[in-house]
């Protein structure tokens, strides 16, 4: 259940921002999540339902995801593919000397503020 | 009517929670506290290695242990019994401490009376090593019959980790353990690791364990 503890970090965040803008209720907040972060969205979702019930902020707003694919970079051969296809062995060399450029992100891209 | 206002943020989910960290590590460099974060799945031994290694070193210096569960206070009961200061953190069902939870224990335990500290995480190998608790080292506690494949399946918390203690060695006739492709796996992932192989239960490798940790804390005085 490492989505409770991402959800709760996510609506901490999002008061702060609401705060320093002077938003009163949120519509939605939008993440944009890596491939190989292990997140199940659909944990996330439910979990933000219920910790969103619990503030006059977040109340009935909806959280959305946008997902980073995850690419890895072969330090041999120098080319990029699809980490969750090929893992760690570079399927164009054979290298293992790869290394993971993106796909492990946690960020919140936006909030959607409705008053 | 109602206006719709679309605010781009592009702010880490971590971003608040490895600012704090680092708060913490600041905050005990200057009262010169070292705090350990003690991470590994549930049974690999985190209290049996914290016991022994707190028996060698708790003539020479002050030593508290802060336990993090989901709930119970078990392991804080046998850390007492023993006359070790221990507090025990519920994280009220969070699968891991994070840099705020950290940071409230710290303060209630009047951390900077301690040379050491020692978090002994919530048993897990996934949501630890996402959070940043401000420790000054991570170690990572790998036990023989979970297998020498666990760096290629968890590879976040052999990344996270400064040092990874093998334990239960005096099991190996039991399970087929490969000493070298465990360090090999964990090196593929972090050159700098140190991997050091031990036994609570015997004491074996011990030494070694103990005078890396020493020499870091004279280090820092």
């Amino acid at each position: 259940m490492h989505e409770m503890g991402i959800v709760y970090h996510v609506a901490d965040e999002v008061e702060k921002i609401a705060a320093q803008n002077d938003i009163c209720h949120i519509g939605s907040v939008t993440l944009q999540i890596g491939e190989v972060t292990g997140v199940i969205f659909d944990y996330m979702s439910d979990l933000w339902g219920w910790v969103s019930d619990k503030s006059s902020l977040l109340k009935g707003s909806r959280l959305l995801y946008e997902q980073i694919p995850a690419v890895t970079l072969c330090k041999s051969c120098g080319q990029r593919y699809s980490t969750v296809q090929s893992g760690r062995q570079c399927p164009h060399c054979g290298s293992w000397d790869t290394v993971l450029v993106q796909g492990n992100e946690y960020i919140i891209k936006q909030i959607e503020a409705d008053s | 009517m109602s206006k719709v206002r679309v605010i781009d943020v592009h702010t880490g989910i971590f971003d608040e929670n490895n600012r704090i960290a680092d708060e913490i590590r600041r905050q005990n460099q200057a009262d010169q506290t070292f705090l350990v974060n003690i991470m590994a799945s549930p049974g690999a031994g985190k209290t049996s290695v914290l016991l022994r290694t707190i028996r060698e070193l708790k003539r020479q210096y002050r030593i508290g242990v802060m336990e993090a569960d989901i709930d119970y206070a078990i392991d804080a009961e046998k850390m007492e019994r023993e006359d070790i200061p221990a507090i025990q953190v519920h994280t009220g069902g969070e699968c891991a401490m994070d840099a705020a939870m950290t940071r409230q224990a710290l303060s209630e335990f009047s951390s900077k009376d301690f040379d050491l500290i020692f978090l002994e995480n919530v048993g897990n190998l996934v949501c630890p090593a996402e959070n940043d608790t401000g420790a000054s080292v991570n170690v990572e506690i790998l036990s023989v019959p979970e297998g020498d494949d666990k760096p290629l399946k968890y590879p976040l918390m052999f990344q996270v980790c400064q040092v990874v203690l093998i334990n239960k060695i005096d099991t190996k006739k039991f399970f087929a353990f490969d000493d070298e492709a465990v360090k090999a796996r964990i090196h593929a992932l972090n050159p700098d690791a140190k991997v050091f192989f031990l036994s609570a239960k015997t004491g074996e490798g011990f030494d070694q364990w103990t005078g890396w940790l020493k020499a870091q804390l004279q280090l820092r005085s």
